[in-house]
């Protein structure tokens, strides 16, 4: 037992801040909160019926009371909320270079995995100091991923990606709990979350344990360090692409069947209805499960669908091979 | 002793046996009667909720589940919610209090549609077998929230029953609100205005509202889960085709009106009880109307906020916290009028009343904590957290179950005939406040912690809260039960009330007590407004009172 705590460790960016916003709302409430019982307690004791005191000319309404005790609420209520609406802003908008790490929920257990290949179930490792992107999906029901003392929480969906971002700032083992209710074992749904430096990061991404190999299958490995800790993932997803027969209409020069999917992550498309959408994780997502939701402009509407043919895992790798695709294009 | 007799009233027993008997209240369409139907029914299901409530506070004294396996707590959490909310909150006041009093306070012989009230009844009790029998054969574990594809798609236990149980109860929601909003608008006394009615009327009447409007999504959203699951039609299931957060949209758009479902007759409540034990006028009387209206209209607008994140966008998350923060204006006005109503009145300290003050202070903090809720910042940190149960209990326990109590005993006179015990009253509504407030105000601080909720296991450094609130609980519990006790007690024993005990203002109390089957042996004529007391009335009592006579 660690004493009587009654306050969780900051130990993210967001945890300061957040803090700080909630300690101003707390401070007030206790304007009213803490007031008002008093207020209340002296109305009741001075005015009881057994007090002789002056009870003449009582007032029914007042319009001047009336507007102070709604503006006075009303501009503080709009004070926090522009507070409050900045700082959600800030932990909804991730830097444009961030760690990307893919995790995947399900009854009852995550699965993260690396950029290097590097797998864990139950445990998330990560740098402290460097701002880290979850790609998060959910193979049956409704999970969410919460790590208290990084103020982050974030529900995880079947059929669909959903992104949290945060930087640790104090190596240390923190909760990872799922805070959806997910069924039988949902309060055993969760493990650590181990925050160390860079450096031990790094080390750590190299020790023996689960790894995804380049032909998309997991075993037990060392992986390599890569300099830019991106290539397993998008080396898995290439063989991928290729042992699917993707390459034969998504041709990386333009001629196919197919849109090259060269410089497409993050790019605006237009399609044959005339709507217009930025290729996300969730278009990439929705454009290989179901091709047909959404035809690129000019394009003929022949790609078979691939739901149910691919894991969650290889659509994984698929998206880092065709996001890595995007990055070579912009270097 | 009484000097008088206790005039039978409604209550007359004139059957000729058991069956006669039996049929008299079975059958009858005397909103009074079916008011104690009601009660008798509502009762029970809030003390089966509580039993489940029992169990899962002892089970959290410690941190790891040794009263029963996961799958047991995850159904008792949800037979709580269900019962709590379905069949005991929601009905609670309006179905009870309502039923009573709308027709007298109206100065009319009975609703408008009498036996559309007792079909009401009938439908409830019918959605309650429904969920009862869901219970008995292993109970359902999918949390009250029934969240899609779980509920549709993976739980093994009863939710189709479950959710035919809160299918059927929707209707008698719907039936009594329709009822309402039609005895209101056409059966007023003669020169019984819309501003000369009681606000108990006007809260009564905006949750009937709500209750019209909003309880047909609920069924059809439960009906959908329902056809997913048995023909798996995809609907909210992303396995086959369907949207999960859809499902949330619909759910939370009943769920949050519900919300106002349950605390506005218990607002309307807490106004008459403060006007007549401070013998004045309640304060804004017209501001603490129209904020119930204010309540109702932007209770729709709101839902969003419980879906902050479950995948939203930045954008809908702005707006639902924007129009969130607007709902803390009206709550706050309610308060304050309250606050008001009290200064230069002569205050006493009858048992309604000590459930009054502790609504308001127990009101004002779970409202306060709804505020941190509807800021997004930081509820990314505290949803899905202790925290939010405690400020849903802080409205729904210390809120509606406080002005529930409060009503039970301001017009039990007037429903029974007789007086309860008012020491006992005291000493119990001190209870439960101490006792809630030990229960719930822990959970805050677990919240923050990090500690989600419906979670059968924690680690250990959250338990020394947790055995606090589950002390707390037991304190509580018994305030529950010795109301029970003495109530009972005083159908014999209570002294004879007479017409009008708290010498209150209002048509209600200008009849017998209980009152006749019609109500009134003549229609009342009103030439005044609600709370009409002389503006010397608090002077007098004063003045009136002497050592010995009741604080």
């Amino acid at each position: 037992m660690r004493g009587f705590p009654i306050f969780p460790e900051q130990a993210s960016t967001f945890a300061g801040p957040v803090d700080l916003l909630y300690f101003v709302l707390v401070g007030l409430s206790l304007l009213f909160a803490g007031v008002l019982p008093f207020v209340i307690l002296w109305l009741i004791v001075r005015y009881h019926r057994s007090q002789k005191v002056d009870r003449s000319n009582p007032i029914n309404s007042s319009l001047a009371l009336e507007l102070t005790w709604s503006i006075i609420p009303l501009i503080l209520a709009l004070g926090v909320f522009f507070w409050g609406a900045f700082l959600y802003i800030q932990m909804r908008t991730p830097p444009a270079q961030t760690l990307d790490i893919y995790v995947i929920g399900k009854q009852w257990m995550w699965h993260t995995q690396h950029p290097n290949g590097k797998r864990e179930n139950n445990e998330l490792h990560v740098p402290i100091g460097r701002p880290v992107r979850l790609i998060m999906t959910s193979q049956d029901v409704i999970h969410s991923f919460y790590v208290p003392e990084f103020r982050v929480k974030q529900d995880v969906l079947p059929g669909r990606y959903t992104t949290m971002w945060f930087e640790a700032t104090k190596a240390g083992e923190y909760y990872l709990f799922c805070a959806e209710y997910c069924g039988t074992e949902h309060s055993r749904m969760g493990g650590r979350v181990v925050a160390l430096s860079l450096a031990d990061y790094e080390a750590w991404l190299t020790t023996q344990g689960p790894i995804i190999l380049p032909d998309g299958s997991i075993d037990s490995g060392q992986p390599a360090i890569s300099v830019d800790l991106g290539d397993p993932m998008a080396a898995a997803g290439q063989q991928l692409f290729a042992s699917l027969g993707c390459a034969g209409c998504h041709r990386d020069d333009g001629g196919g069947v197919g849109p090259s999917l060269v410089g497409l992550f993050n790019s605006e498309g237009s399609f044959a209805d005339g709507t217009t959408a930025v290729a996300d994780e969730n278009y990439l997502r929705e454009s290989i499960l179901n091709p047909n939701a959404k035809i690129v402009a000019g394009y003929p509407a022949v790609m078979p669908p691939y739901a149910g043919q691919v894991s969650e895992d290889q659509l994984n790798q698929l998206i880092a091979y065709i996001k890595s695709l995007a990055e070579t294009d912009g270097n | 002793m009484a000097t008088t007799a206790l005039p039978q009233g409604y209550l007359r027993d004139d059957a000729p046996g058991a069956i006669a008997w039996l049929k008299s209240w079975l059958l009858t369409v005397d909103h009074k009667r079916i008011a104690i139907l009601y009660l008798l029914a509502i009762n029970f299901f809030f003390l089966l909720g509580g039993l489940a409530a029992t169990v899962i506070r002892i089970e959290l004294a410690t941190p790891q589940g040794d009263l029963m396996s996961s799958d047991i707590y995850n159904r008792a959490f949800t037979l709580h919610g269900i019962i709590m909310i379905f069949f005991f909150l929601i009905p609670s006041i309006p179905a009870v209090l309502g039923n009573f009093l709308v027709p007298l306070m109206i100065g009319a012989k009975d609703l408008a549609f009498p036996r559309l009230n007792l079909l009401s009844w009938y439908i409830y009790m019918i959605g309650g077998i429904f969920a009862l029998v869901a219970a008995v054969f292993g109970g359902v574990d999918t949390g009250w929230t029934f969240y899609t594809p779980f509920s549709s798609t993976y739980s093994n236990s009863n939710v189709i029953l479950t959710i035919a149980g809160a299918f059927v109860m929707g209707f008698s929601s719907i039936l009594t609100g329709i009822n309402f909003i039609v005895t209101i608008h056409t059966m007023r006394a003669p020169g019984l205005t819309w501003f000369r009615l009681p606000l108990f009327i006007w809260s009564n009447y905006a949750t009937s509202l709500i209750q019209v409007l909003a309880t047909p999504v609920l069924s059809i959203t439960l009906l959908l889960v329902a056809v997913e699951r048995i023909w798996g039609v995809g609907i909210f299931d992303p396995a086959l085709g369907g949207d999960p957060v859809l499902f949330q949209h619909l759910f939370w758009f009943y769920s949050h009106p519900a919300v106002y479902i349950m605390i506005l007759p218990g607002m309307g409540v807490i106004s008459e009880i403060i006007s007549t034990f401070s013998r004045k006028r309640v304060f804004g009387y017209e501001f603490i109307a129209f904020s119930s209206l204010a309540i109702a209209i932007l209770g729709f607008l709101v839902w969003g906020h419980h879906m902050f994140v479950s995948s939203q966008s930045v954008y809908s998350g702005l707006v639902f916290s924007f129009i969130s923060m607007l709902v803390a204006i009206p709550s706050a006005i309610k308060v304050f009028n309250w606050t008001a109503t009290l200064y230069k009145g002569s205050i006493s300290y009858r048992t309604p009343m000590l459930y009054a003050l502790g609504f308001i202070g127990l009101f004002v903090i779970g409202g306060l904590t709804g505020i941190f809720l509807g800021i997004v910042a930081v509820n990314i940190h505290v949803t899905d957290t202790y925290f939010v149960v405690a400020h849903f209990h802080y409205v729904m326990v210390g809120g509606a179950i406080m002005a529930y109590l409060g009503g039970i005993h301001f017009w039990w006179p007037k429903m029974t005939g007789r007086m309860y015990n008012e020491v006992w009253g005291g000493i119990s509504a001190l209870i439960i406040f101490v006792g809630f407030n030990m229960t719930f105000f822990p959970q805050f601080v677990l919240g923050y912690m990090g500690m989600p909720r419906r979670y059968h296991v924690y680690p250990e450094e959250f338990q020394i809260l947790h055995v606090l609130s589950t002390a707390g609980a037991s304190i509580l519990a018994i305030g529950f039960i010795i109301p029970i006790i003495y109530l009972m007690l005083s159908l014999r024993t209570g002294k004879i009330a007479g017409d009008n005990p708290w010498e209150a203002t209002g048509l209600e109390w200008k009849t017998t007590s209980p009152p006749p089957t019609f109500n009134f042996d003549t229609t009342p004529i009103v030439n005044e407004e609600a709370y009409a007391y002389p503006p010397d009335a608090p002077e007098r009592d004063a003045a009136a009172w002497k050592p010995g006579s009741p604080l």
